[in-house]
């Protein structure tokens, strides 16, 4: 990436003709370096993986998951969940057509959590923004959440906190799929356009989020982050998981502003969780969600997720 | 031709009506559109992504998003 930096230095100090040590050149900098790495690194990635997805269908996972026992039914799940995105507003016909299939409830759940935290998209920007170390450990880390809140939802029995309709409403208008096999040329058509599509959606989360990030390199001081949220803040844990929860905003958004965090002293183990709360569960996301189970159940879900993103954080501060 | 959006109403439901329409359009058909917006009723299609395109009946795609050109050749 030697070339897009010195891209970046040579905008700011030889184009525009800024001073060396002047914050807002160091923040434009940033920005153009940053901006453009991402967005390369994106292009190429979003499109291999739609490759990949066209043989990830949602009925083959259904399929794959149905009457799944605990345990490794969770684990499958929330490895599908990884190349699997899915839109809000998808999120009750997938849970209605899982459920309706005899896809365990925790099942289902590790799939919902494990989907919007591990993506392509959260994988390039801390890829490209803090290095292999963080993204695997954010990985590692996303991929147990979803499979042990949904195992432990699995084990309270809640299939009574499932709304009537799910189960009873009958799938009388039920269309057949053209199925038809795709050839590679189609999928990579697929994977085109829908890489397209993804970066047309997310383009100006990512410009804003490393925006914000840049002015936070360029403006706060050092060490800012440290005094609130550094490791010796036993409240900082709890405090960003309990804010990034009903938060609504995805990987995209999130990651360049708490990138930028980190590096003025946010904990590592802070950092993390705070990104996975935002990612994994929002306001928004719990009202759809309550159209298709009861108030307990999210309530239930809301706390375990929160009790172990927090002992996570904790965890990753003391061993980091 | 009957041409069936399913989806909850967000910006990608629309944007594959725009596409579909356009579609049409271009390849100088007549459709009837009809939009599918309740939870209920998307689930009663057995589709699990949306938004999804159904043409006389059958499912095309689902969440995804295809081309103008792409949802032309389903036509």
């Amino acid at each position: 990436m030697g070339l897009l930096e010195d891209f970046g230095a040579w905008v700011v100090y030889s184009l525009v003709g800024m001073a060396h040590g002047d914050p807002l050149a160091e923040a434009l900098d940033f920005f153009i370096y940053d901006t453009l790495k991402i967005f390369l690194l994106l292009i190429f990635i979003t499109f291999f993986v739609g490759i990949i997805r066209s043989y990830i269908t949602p009925e083959r996972i259904r399929d794959l998951l149905a009457n799944r026992k605990y345990g490794t039914g969770n684990i499958l799940a929330a490895l599908l969940g990884i190349p699997t995105p899915f839109c809000t507003c998808s999120v009750i016909p997938l849970f209605i057509g899982f459920i309706r299939a005899g896809v365990p409830l925790g099942v289902t759940f590790s799939f919902l959590i494990s989907s919007p935290v591990i993506n392509e998209v959260a994988v390039v920007l801390l890829l490209g923004l803090v290095g292999w170390e963080i993204t695997a450990l954010y990985i590692g880390i996303g991929f147990v959440i979803a499979v042990v809140v949904g195992y432990i939802l699995g084990l309270l029995h809640l299939e009574d906190q499932i709304e009537e309709f799910v189960l009873s409403s009958n799938a009388s208008k039920t269309v057949s799929a053209s199925g038809k096999e795709f050839t590679l040329k189609e999928r990579m058509a697929i994977a085109y356009e829908e890489s397209k599509e993804i970066i047309r959606q997310i383009w100006l989360y990512i410009i804003v989020g490393i925006g914000i990030g840049a002015l936070v390199h360029g403006y706060a001081p050092e060490d800012f982050f440290l005094k609130y949220a550094g490791p010796d803040n036993p409240f900082a844990v709890p405090v960003v998981v309990l804010i990034g929860i009903p938060l609504y905003s995805n990987a995209a958004g999130t990651i360049p502003i708490v990138q930028a965090l980190m590096a003025k002293g946010m904990a590592t183990g802070t950092a993390l969780v705070l990104m996975m709360s935002i990612t994994a569960l929002s306001f928004p996301q719990l009202l759809i969600l309550r159209k298709v189970v009861k108030t307990k159940l999210l309530a239930i879900l809301v706390a375990i997720l929160a009790l172990s993103f927090i002992a996570i954080g904790y965890l990753f501060n003391m061993i980091l | 031709m009957r041409i069936e959006i399913l989806g909850g109403g967000c910006a990608n439901c629309k944007r594959l009506e725009e596409n579909a329409r356009a579609a049409v359009k271009k390849a100088g058909k007549e459709a009837e559109f009809i939009k599918v917006t309740d939870f209920k009723e998307i689930s009663a299609y057995g589709v699990m992504r949306t938004p999804a395109l159904v043409i006389d009946g059958k499912l095309m795609t689902q969440g995804r998003i295809p081309s103008v050109d792409e949802i032309i050749k389903m036509l």
